[in-house]
């Protein structure tokens, strides 16, 4: 059920959602590129912890209008022309449900949130906010984009519109896209050295040679340690 | 079920002092059962392994969660509530426990920031009139500091501090970017800056371990065996020697003493099948971890040990104090649009500031110290939250959707500065944990209750912090990040226990009357149980506890295998 979910979720945003309604022009055909989230995960799980993940992945949470709404909205915010792909690419609305369903915190905020940007639209445009044209939903997407609108009927919109921000940015940060976006370079072995000269004289800083003089001398890394009866380090 | 041999000794639990116990006891030619509540664990087995993984290895991406409240990459089995293992509070306390349940204990997850007590810290009574002194000072210590340096490996620097004492040191690591603004910012407020001291190999120390490969993930354990946890230092080698079995998954129920009050072993509860368990043995090892310990010794009722073994004095579980703690952070207008590189580094910081006011007029009597975070991490679960609040402080409009996020995600990356500060509080009788009597656990074994609350004393310290905060990191050219938590909030001041430091529920005095243990860690009421845990401290100081756990337990057991070799036990 859950593999057809993503097709179904595909050609929903492929195609029109509802008879006499506008296309989904944001997630039109070209926009939509799918990448597989994994569905297993081992990582030194504990039998409680894989317990635990099974049943979230097992648990349907949102309704399917639900799911391509979420879609949308992180399409509108990361989209996918670039050349590290967007929040469609990166797996996402897959990791949005997921931690939803996770975080008993987040499932109100989502689901009221989804409820009252469909409220608004209706009452602004006619339609659910999947099934207004793509310059209405940008419309109210400036609405509520930006918090220091005082506006007080769109405070609920505001907060929902942050909270989807910030979980569109954290799902695509934390995919491979996300982290070459980034230009992210760790998380493998390495041995560090100190911070680049070059940056270092962009920063106009630079190491005080006798801090630097107590520093491992990374050449000597791999001898064993011995020290003199006064605690100096003799290798 | 009963075990068919009678061990030398007894050590419960696998953290920092039963480890070390376990080691050095075998290594002395002792016969030793380690008894550990959790599953065996190590982080080079690639099941259990979590260093090195992406973040979209976790459905969650490292997000936490209640069985890993830490982050899901955290290597630490455990946390703050444990299913089927509750505790209580009493009214107007806020106690936060952490029980780990693995092969390690909580040295899987530790900071590795590796200090050692100073002189002061045992006698600090003689000082400030508070509390007690320690029966023992820096000088006893000393050598066993000496060589738990040089067998589990620490690096730092010597510096002559009259408090922080000198160690055998591998050298530190260059210090970061972020790191250097804190040097200058805390130099021109006036406030010292050292290298950090961590239980990380940035040296080679011997042939079985790795050396650090900067990935910053120390709490994630390392499956180079490259910091110090336990299990990876001292219970593989201690269990290599063939003289040690290792009951895991198995939990302490009680010691089981003989009419004239002696322990005669352990009774325990195997938590794969709910089966009793008794471990026989001629001496028994607490190392359960200060709160646990005292625990099973409230528990470990006999005729002779009417309100619990070695708690004649009506002692055990009372002084229990945590290390205080305080956090601020702010934004670095001079690292936006920064360089991208690898900046890792070992896990956590490469400096920090140790207490630098002693002997100042303050109206709080005990120090703290400083840790320093930042820099380029990995991105997690988090990464990206408020993506571009920061341009408010540069005037420009926080908010939007769309391809310049990812140009707001770049430009602010790796421009954050914090500093969380540690405290020494000051231990009270009227701080403690009991046996709640209304309450057991899916064991059957009767939980713990704390009554815990901060004095004035730690709250004055938390004000100073904010304070001390607030000023070096504008000082290191930081805009301040959230609001300065005043007295309505105990200015920041973490909850008792938080920064899982708790000490004293044990602790070691000469007078029997008015202490648990004595001055090697032997209880006064039962000569052959002992605790190797920070059960025994009489005062926390503004260190870190474990360098104090290690070489107190090391010393604990060279004196049962002189008390063994003069057949005094």
């Amino acid at each position: 059920m859950k593999m057809n979910r993503r097709e179904t979720l595909k050609s929903l945003l492929l195609a029109p959602l509802a008879a006499g309604a506008a296309t989904a022009g944001c997630a039109s055909g070209a926009r939509v590129n799918w990448t597989e989230l994994p569905r297993e995960y081992s990582y030194g799980r504990t039998e409680a912890e894989q317990r635990r993940d099974r049943e979230l992945f097992a648990e349907s949470y949102f309704s399917e209008h639900e799911l391509v709404t979420i879609a949308v909205l992180c399409d509108i915010i990361l989209p996918s022309d670039h050349p590290n792909g967007g929040a469609l690419d990166a797996g996402l609305p897959d990791f949005v449900e997921f931690i939803v369903k996770d975080r008993e915190t987040l499932k109100l905020p989502v689901r009221g949130g989804i409820a009252w940007l469909d409220a608004y639209a209706v009452a602004e445009f006619g339609a659910d906010f999947v099934n207004i044209e793509e310059p209405r939903r940008l419309a109210i997407c400036d609405r509520i984009a930006w918090p220091d609108v005082e506006d007080p009927v769109l405070q609920p919109g505001i907060r929902f519109f942050s909270l989807m921000r910030d979980l569109t940015l954290t799902g695509y940060y934390t995919t491979r896209q996300g982290l070459r976006d980034l230009g992210y370079q760790g998380n493998v072995a390495n041995v560090w050295d100190g911070v680049p000269t070059e940056v270092l004289a962009r920063h106009g800083l630079r190491y005080e040679p006798e801090w630097l003089a107590k520093c491992v001398d990374q050449s000597r890394r791999d001898i064993v340690a011995t020290w003199d009866d006064d605690m100096n380090l003799t290798s | 079920m009963s075990s068919n041999e009678q061990y030398d000794a007894i050590v419960v639990g696998s953290g920092a002092g039963g480890g070390m116990a376990t080691w050095r006891l075998a290594q002395a030619g002792l016969r030793v059962a380690l008894v550990e509540a959790g599953p065996w664990y190590d982080p080079a087995d690639d099941s259990q392994r979590t260093q090195f993984r992406y973040p979209w290895e976790s459905p969650r991406r490292g997000a936490s969660t209640r069985l890993r409240p830490f982050g899901d990459f955290n290597a630490c089995i455990g946390g703050w509530e444990l299913d089927g293992e509750p505790f209580t509070t009493a009214e107007g306390t806020d106690f936060m426990w952490w029980r780990a349940r693995m092969l390690g204990g909580r040295t899987n997850h530790w900071g590795r920031i590796s200090l050692r007590f100073g002189p002061l810290d045992f006698k600090r009574r003689d000082i400030d009139g508070l509390g007690d002194n320690w029966p023992i000072g820096y000088e006893d210590v000393k050598p066993y500091y000496d060589k738990v340096d040089k067998l589990v490996g620490v690096f730092g620097t010597n510096e002559g501090l009259p408090n922080d004492p000198d160690g055998f040191f591998l050298p530190p690591p260059k210090p970061r970017l972020h790191e250097l603004y804190y040097i200058r910012g805390a130099r021109s407020a006036g406030v010292p800056v050292y290298p950090a001291r961590k239980s990380i190999l940035t040296k080679r120390i011997n042939d079985e371990r790795g050396v650090c490969v900067y990935c910053r993930q120390c709490d994630r354990a390392c499956s180079l065996h490259a910091d110090f946890s336990s299990s990876t230092v001292l219970i593989y080698p201690a269990v290599a020697s063939g003289r040690v079995d290792v009951y895991t998954n198995t939990m302490v129920r009680k010691v089981d003493t003989s009419p004239d009050g002696s322990a005669t072993g352990v009774s325990c509860i195997d938590r794969g099948n709910r089966r009793e368990l008794r471990i026989n043995g001629r001496s028994v090892v607490l190392a359960a971890s200060a709160c646990s310990t005292a625990r099973i010794l409230l528990n470990s009722i006999s005729a002779r040990h009417g309100s619990g073994l070695g708690n004649s004095s009506g002692h055990v579980g009372r002084y229990l104090h945590d290390s205080t703690g305080a956090s601020r952070a702010a934004f670095l207008p001079e690292l936006m649009d920064r360089d991208i590189y690898n900046e890792d580094g070992v896990g956590g910081m490469h400096v920090y500031t140790p207490w630098w006011l002693e002997g100042a007029n303050l109206d709080f009597a005990r120090g703290y110290h400083l840790e320093i975070g930042g820099g380029m991490s990995m991105p997690s679960y988090g990464f990206g939250f408020a993506a571009n609040q920061y341009k408010a402080f540069l005037g420009e409009r926080v908010g939007g959707y769309g391809n310049g996020l990812r140009d707001d995600i770049r430009r602010f990356y790796g421009s954050r500065l914090s500093i969380a500060c540690r405290g020494e509080s000051v231990p009270q009788y009227g701080n403690y944990c009991e046996l709640d009597p209304n309450v057991v656990d899916e064991w059957g074994i009767p939980v713990l209750r704390f009554d815990y609350r901060w004095t004035e004393q730690e709250i004055n310290q938390a004000r100073h912090m904010q304070d001390t905060m607030e000023e070096l990191l504008e000082a290191s050219g930081g805009v301040l990040l959230g609001d300065k938590p005043g007295p309505e909030r105990q200015y920041g001041l973490t909850q008792p226990g938080e920064i899982i430091h708790e000490v004293g529920t044990t602790r070691m005095g000469d007078d029997p009357a008015t202490s648990v243990t004595n001055r090697y860690g032997q209880l006064h009421d039962a000569g052959n149980v002992f605790v190797a845990d920070a059960g025994t401290f009489v005062s926390q100081a503004d260190k870190n506890p474990t360098w104090t756990i290690l070489a107190l337990a090391w010393r604990t057991s060279d004196y049962i295998v002189e008390q063994m070799r003069q057949r005094n036990l």
